[in-house]
This record gives C-alpha cells, structure tokens and sequence, in this order.
C-alpha cells in the first residue's frame, strides 16, 4: 500500500490496535509506523496523538529525542555507518566517503529524488566484524570498497532488502573462549525447574551466597537487589533485562541474546519467580533489531512449553510473561532510570534518584532492572548453587566476565574469563602484539597504558561492563579520545547543563587542537571541565563522558603536546574561519580571500 | 533546635521540617544556595545543577535531596562557587544573552546570579545559536534566544495552570522548550498572562507586551539587593 492511496487510519490502525491503543506503547507503535512509512509524517503525529489521548508534544518529543525516528523523510534507504573508534581503525571513514561520491551527496543529505540518505551513528556493536553499517536498522557487517559498491548498486536498482545477499547480513557469534557460561549445557527449563524446587526463598539465597554482583557496570549485588524489590511495598512487580548494549566497544549482550536467549529469558523467569512478579519486560537496543523476530519465537516456544504464561510448570500462581520493547537510539537509555522513561513511552531521560527502581521503577512499581548477562547467568547459580559460583572469580569479584575484545588484535570476538584475569593474559589470548592501550568498560572506561597491563579484570581492580579495546602503537590516543568525546556529545540527553553544554564545549577544545590551534591553556580547560561533569552532571553519561580524555591526557599527553600552538594562548576565535559565509556568498576561495595570507 | 530536626550548612545548624529539601530548608533559614531551576510550589526538576552541594562527602543537588537529621552539607566554598561559575558561563554561551538591551535586565535570575558569583567574562566561545522568537500571542513574546531550558513553565502549566502548554523536546544541544500547538505558535494556545507559567521564567524567554521598562533599570528586584540577600523572596514566591 503506498502512502498516496493509503489513508491515515488505514495505516495506522492495525498498528494502534495491535498496541491496544496504550500510550505506554508510543516507541513501539511509532516504530512499526515508520517501518511501514519510512518517516513519521506530521499527519501521523497529530493522528497517534488523539488517537492515544497524548499532547501532540509528547509524540513529538518522543521522535526528536530518538535518534532512529524520523519527522522528515530521510530517504527509502537510510544508511548509518557506524562510527565507533574501531570502526575508524577499519577504515569506515574512507568507505564512507565513498559510498557518498557514488551517490553525489554530502553527509546527512537526502538525495534529491528521496532515495537515500548516508549518516554515521554511534557505535553499532559489530566492532569484531565491522566496519559495520545499518541500512533501515538492519546491521550489514565486515565492509569493504567491494560490499560499498555492491551496496550503491543496489540502492541505486532499488532492490528491497529481503532480496540483499543474505551474507551481507551475517553475524558472527566469534567466541573464542568458553568459561562455565558458555560452555555449561543447559536443556530448557533445566535452571527453572531447580529454582523452583528450592522455593523463592531457597533461590535467593543461593544468589546472595553467589555474592554474584551485576555484569552491567555498577557492579551491585544481584541477590541484594532481589531481596529489596521483593519487600518493597506493593502488589506489581517487574524485571527489566537491559539490552541497551550500547557502550561503544560492547558486544557480548548481542552474542547472549542471539545465541544464549534461552538462558536470558530463563533468568528473566527465575528472577520473577523470587520477586513476585508477573511480567518481564527486554529493553533491546534498536540496533539489534534484526533479532526480534527470532526472540519473539523463543519466547512463543518457550510459552508453549509452559516456561511462559500462567502457572508455569505447573506451579499454582506462578504465572509470568515476557515482552520485548525496542528501543530507538538513545545510548542514555542504558541508565535504568531512563530505560524505564523510555518503556513507559517517554524521551528516555534519568530520573532523579532516590528513589530506586526496586521501589519506584516501572509504572512506578518495584522494578529489578538487570544486565542480560546479569540474568543469563543466574540460570547457572541455579543449576549449579551459590557456593560453586563463589569459588569462581576473586573473593570480591565472584564468576566470570564475558569481555567484548576489539581492536588491534588478531582474534577479536567474545571471551569468558573468570574475574582477576590480568589485562596482559587477554592480551596475548587474543593476539595484540603490539598493544600500546587497552580501553576497558568501553568509552565510559579507563584507559590503561602499557605499565598497567598487569592490571586485572575485577570490581575491586579494573572494573567493566565487558567492553575491552585494543590499541596498537600506531595509534592516535588523542583522536581515540576525541571520538569518544563526540560520541557523548551526541548521545546527550540536553537534561542538565554539565553534560549539554560541557560535552559540546570539551568536544569543541579537542576539534581546536586536532586543527592545530590549541595551546597549553587547552589543556587545563579540559581538566576543569571534566571535574565538573564528573561532579555536578545528573547521571552516569555525564560522570563519565570527560574520563577518556582526562585519562589520555594523563597517559599518553604526548598525543596532545605534538598538536599544540607553542603559544600561551590562542583564541577560539578563527577570523577566517568567520568569513567562510562570505566567501560563500561571492563564490570564492582563493588565497586572497583567506586571512591567513596577509596575517 | 535538637539534632532530631537540623543539619549543618557550612558549619550552621540548618532546622528542617519532614519532606523539605536541602535547598526549602536552607533558604527558609536565611542561607542562600544559588538556584535557577527551582521555584518554591514546584515539583523540585534538577536540571540547571547550580544548587550543587557536597552532602556528606558526595556531590549532589541541594534541590532534589531531601534534608535529614545531621547530614553536613558543603556550601559556600570557593570549590563549589568555581563550579557554578563554570555553569553559569555555559547558559551565557549556551544562548544569546544580551543583558544591555534585555527588558528582564534587573529582574533576571541568571543576571543575578553572575553578578553574585562575579562571573565577569563569559570565558567560553558564545555558540550564537540560531532561535525563534514567537510574538504571536498578543500579551506575551516568548524568545527562545535567553531560554535556559529549566522547564520551570512547562510543570507550571502543567502543575498548576493545567493546560500543558509548554513541553521540552529534541535532545543533547537540540533539546529545546516547544509549545503544544500544531503550528507551534503560541498565539494558537489559550495561554493567558495571568497564566503561573507566564510568570515563573528566570530569565526573559516569556515576557509579557507592553509596559517593558514600566519599572526603570535600577529599581528592580536584583538592583536593589544582591540575590544572596532575598531568601526570603525567593523562598515565598508562590507558584
């Protein structure tokens, strides 16, 4: 059906009342929206909006707030290159750039017969087999000049997708080490059943003897978490599994849910079952998309094996289910408070805390958000009991820690370490031979030098929420840096000052000194900034957006030096800069129209 | 005053009442705490981050944590004023604040505040963003230029006025104060300048038409007295 002969209702409709008319719904509904319209035309704003009872504003704030919703037509095919650092080290940008001269267009342009349009994004979570692209959402991996030309081709033809070579759309699981997670066998329901028959109570205790402690970064106590969601007052509860995996760096949550969704969903379930609650929502990064429909099928197995739905197993009020909620491009939405905006249908901005999700989170009710690693692995405290599990790992630390390793290295892929690795084991694991920096815990990481490569994985040394770069000494660790920079600027959710304008102000220093002009002042700017966002900024993204350049202006500041001005000072102000409209306007770009030349 | 009910600012016994913030307590006992995004009878919003303190030991806005019994709270500290100074020259760059030629010059709480933390440059590149201004509705302008997204009109027109008309939108540098009309004009609202919203703006986005300069520079509230010395203003108003 084409939009011309199509009415509003026609389109819309079937969507609408798929969601049930809930407002709670808005992302999903305005996704399938632009699925089948490629944008969000404004007549479909003012249609959901009455037709959910919302503001007009509140559907629109929720497309402007998205990164992968559209008002305007961006094209049939909307093509995003994913711009992660290690996608730069493949060689993105140049792909980049040719993929636009075939096509004659500039950056973020839409070709003037509304066929195509080429932008990057934030970091895909292809980085083992990038350069990486989505095309309308779906992944297309491991590009090169052959895959870009092959790419325009098709575009240009205006082949659907579904007729694309299948193999432009491989992902590869690249595991390449398998610890007890990866390489325990698990039949279905298996973890359930034994959950079941220690009791609610019985399983929360073998997570609290587990001392296992969450795989999402801030390292909390799973089994503790539990407990306070459980007595929190209320009759509702829920679980949240945050795939949100958009640390840039991260992979392994793709891996799990692609490959190990059975075990998510069953700690999902487990989780439910010790809290109380009837209902578990996944909160799936909209980059991995092309993995809904095969989730939606587990899930539908797994509800006609009576592992889903009412009763399960045959337990008398024991019912529970799962839903799956795409996301939309909003890095921010891996904080839990945003994550739950999002799910509730909002722009995706953090709450203030307190109080907590365990109290107050979805729908305002008692909500245990975790990491699918987090719940993937709970599947095998119940198959194997909280002691075993605490005599992997380190005493603070216990298990293991599945690391997404990418980079300068000849194996990059996925692997399963207990905690307390050191940081130079990884590296020979995966064939970094040259390795002079390792970013551990992705962009929001630490960077570590060579001399810290004794350093290990674990919560009390180097903690991480499994994203692991390598960086070779060929590299630049200034614009290592400055691409992180730029990626917190864009992934900003505007909410509080620090982080809105200091990541645009700390990215417009480092763009200063990549063009030669920067000075030794620079330097202690961005010091400060970094002290106040880390400090002042409402949550984590803030907190953590100037570590990486305050880290390798510690460790590796030669990268910084070699770019300075040997001045005291050098204004921000480019006068030159400042005529380029007029040289613009009289169509010129000679020497004599440039100040330089004369100053 | 037992220690049940008071904790301490800067080395000052600060009394509280139950469910007072940090921020309702200090300025109802006289000790001013810089702020732009609160305004007394308004669900507290956290977004401008002047108000930051260090409660016991750790970072935190003074306007959103709840006081309890003993907490010791860092204040007025030459570490802290840096840091709001830094935040007020990010709204000044940020936006396209002229004070000279601003009929809110006097009456402006970002103004106020620079004066106070003496911030006499604005240190940074100004962005010179390009923004709206909308005079479509016949009593009031709203001039996105000076808009520090605190999001005080948009909960009291939704809080107390009941109409939602103002709503934020976009995202990172793009998040922006939108109005809720499917032109986006204002003057297509039943916004109304008795409206609480029209009156709570800390800095001259909405602005009420006619009567500028009815009150000469020089006689209005900031003129008079520095902003440190009005808690109790500022802790009365009424939303």
């Amino acid at each position: 059906m084409s939009l011309v002969n199509s009415s509003a209702g026609g389109v819309l409709e079937p969507i609408l009342e798929r969601y049930s008319r809930n407002p709670r719904h808005l992302m999903q509904i305005l996704r399938e929206t632009q699925e089948r319209l490629d944008f969000i035309p404004q007549w479909a704003v003012d249609y959901l909006a009455e037709a959910l009872a919302l503001a007009r504003t509140q559907v629109q704030a929720v497309i402007d707030f998205y990164a992968f919703f559209y008002g305007s037509s961006r094209g049939k095919y909307r093509i995003l290159f994913s711009d992660n650092v290690t996608d730069r080290m493949q060689g993105n940008t140049a792909l980049l750039a040719r993929m636009l001269s075939k096509f004659g267009l500039a950056q973020g342009q839409v070709s003037g017969d509304g066929l195509v349009s080429i932008d990057t994004t934030s970091c895909t979570g292809m980085c083992d087999q990038g350069p990486a692209l989505l095309v309308n959402n779906y992944p297309v991996t491991r590009l090169s000049s052959q895959r870009i030309d092959q790419i325009c081709e098709l575009v240009k033809s205006q082949t659907p997708l579904v007729e694309w070579p299948s193999e432009f759309f491989r992902v590869e699981d690249d595991i390449r080490l398998k610890d007890v997670l990866l390489s325990t066998e698990m039949a279905k329901g298996q973890a359930l059943r034994r959950a079941i028959e220690l009791g609610r109570q019985g399983m929360l205790t073998e997570m609290k003897v587990s001392n296992f402690r969450g795989r999402g970064g801030a390292g909390f106590t799973t089994g503790v978490k539990w407990e306070a969601c459980s007595n929190a007052p209320g009759e509702t509860r829920y679980v949240i599994c945050n795939a949100d995996e958009g640390e840039p760096g991260t992979f392994k949550d793709r891996v799990l849910l692609d490959s190990f969704s059975e075990r998510v969903f069953e700690g999902m379930t487990i989780a439910g079952y010790v809290i109380g609650a009837s209902k578990g929502l996944v909160y799936l990064r909209a980059e991995y998309r092309y993995m809904l429909e095969k989730l939606q099928a587990t899930l539908e197995a797994r509800r006609k094996a009576n592992l889903l739905g009412k009763d399960i197993l045959g337990q008398k009020d024991f019912d529970f289910d799962i839903e799956i909620h795409m996301g939309a491009g909003a890095y921010v939405c891996g904080e839990e408070t945003a994550l739950i905006e999002s799910l509730e249908g909002k722009p995706g901005r953090p709450r203030i805390r307190p109080p907590f999700p365990v109290t107050h989170g979805y729908l305002g009710k008692p909500t245990v958000v975790n990491n699918v690693e987090t719940l993937a692995k709970a599947t095998l405290i119940a198959q194997n009991g909280g002691a075993w599990y605490r005599g992997l790992g380190t005493k603070l630390s216990t298990g293991t820690k599945l690391l997404s390793i990418s980079g300068d290295c000849d194996r990059p892929g996925i692997y399963e370490y207990p905690f307390g690795v050191r940081i130079s084991k990884i590296l020979e694991d995966c064939g970094a031979r040259n390795a002079m920096a390792v970013q551990v815990g992705g962009a929001a990481g630490t960077c570590l030098a060579q001399h810290e490569f004794g350093r290990k994985i674990a919560f009390e040394d180097v903690a991480t929420s499994g994203a692991l770069m390598v960086f070779g000494n060929n590299r630049d660790m200034f614009e290592v840096a400055r691409n992180f920079m730029h990626f917190f600027k864009h992934e900003s959710c505007g909410f509080c000052t620090p982080c809105r304008v200091g990541t645009t102000l700390m990215c417009n220093i480092l763009d200063k000194i990549a063009n030669g002009k920067g000075t030794a002042y620079e330097m202690n700017e961005l010091t400060r900034l970094h002290q106040l966002l880390r400090t002042a900024s409402h949550c984590g993204l803030g907190q953590t957006a100037g570590r990486p350049v305050y880290d390798t202006l510690q460790k590796f500041r030669p990268s910084y030096d070699r770019r300075l001005n040997q001045k005291d000072f050098e204004p921000a102000f480019d006068l030159d800069a400042a005529l380029a409209p007029a040289r613009e306007i009289t169509e010129r770009d000679d020497v004599d129209a440039h100040l330089g030349t004369h100053l | 005053m037992n220690s049940e009910n008071t904790f301490i600012i800067d080395g000052t016994p600060i009394p509280f009442e139950p469910d007072q913030t940090v921020l309702q307590a200090a300025l109802k006992a006289d000790v001013f705490i810089p702020h732009l995004c609160y305004y007394p009878g308004l669900r507290p919003n956290g977004n401008c981050k002047l108000c930051t303190v260090i409660i016991n030991g750790r970072h935190a806005s003074a306007c959103t944590a709840f006081a309890r019994p003993g907490i010791e709270v860092e204040n007025n500290t030459p570490e802290l004023n840096d840091k709001r100074r830094l935040l007020l020259q990010m709204l000044f760059v940020e936006g396209n604040h002229f004070c000279p030629g601003c009929e809110k010059s006097g009456n402006c709480q970002l103004q106020a505040l620079a004066y106070e933390l003496e911030m006499m440059t604005p240190h940074f590149n100004h962005f010179f963003p390009s923004r709206k201004l909308d005079t479509s509705h016949p009593d009031v302008f709203l001039d996105m230029n000076r808009c520090i997204n605190c999001c005080l009109c948009v909960q009291a027109s939704c809080e107390v006025d009941k109409k939602n008309i103002f709503a934020i939108s976009g995202r990172g540098m793009a998040a922006r104060i939108v109005v809720n009309t499917p032109s986006g004009k204002l003057g297509d609202s039943n916004f109304a300048l008795s409206d609480k919203a029209a009156s709570v703006c800390p800095v001259g986005a909405i602005l009420p038409k006619r009567g500028s300069f009815s009150v000469p520079i020089g006689q209005r509230i900031y003129d008079d007295l520095p902003i440190s010395s009005q808690t109790e203003f500022l802790a009365t108003r009424k939303a």
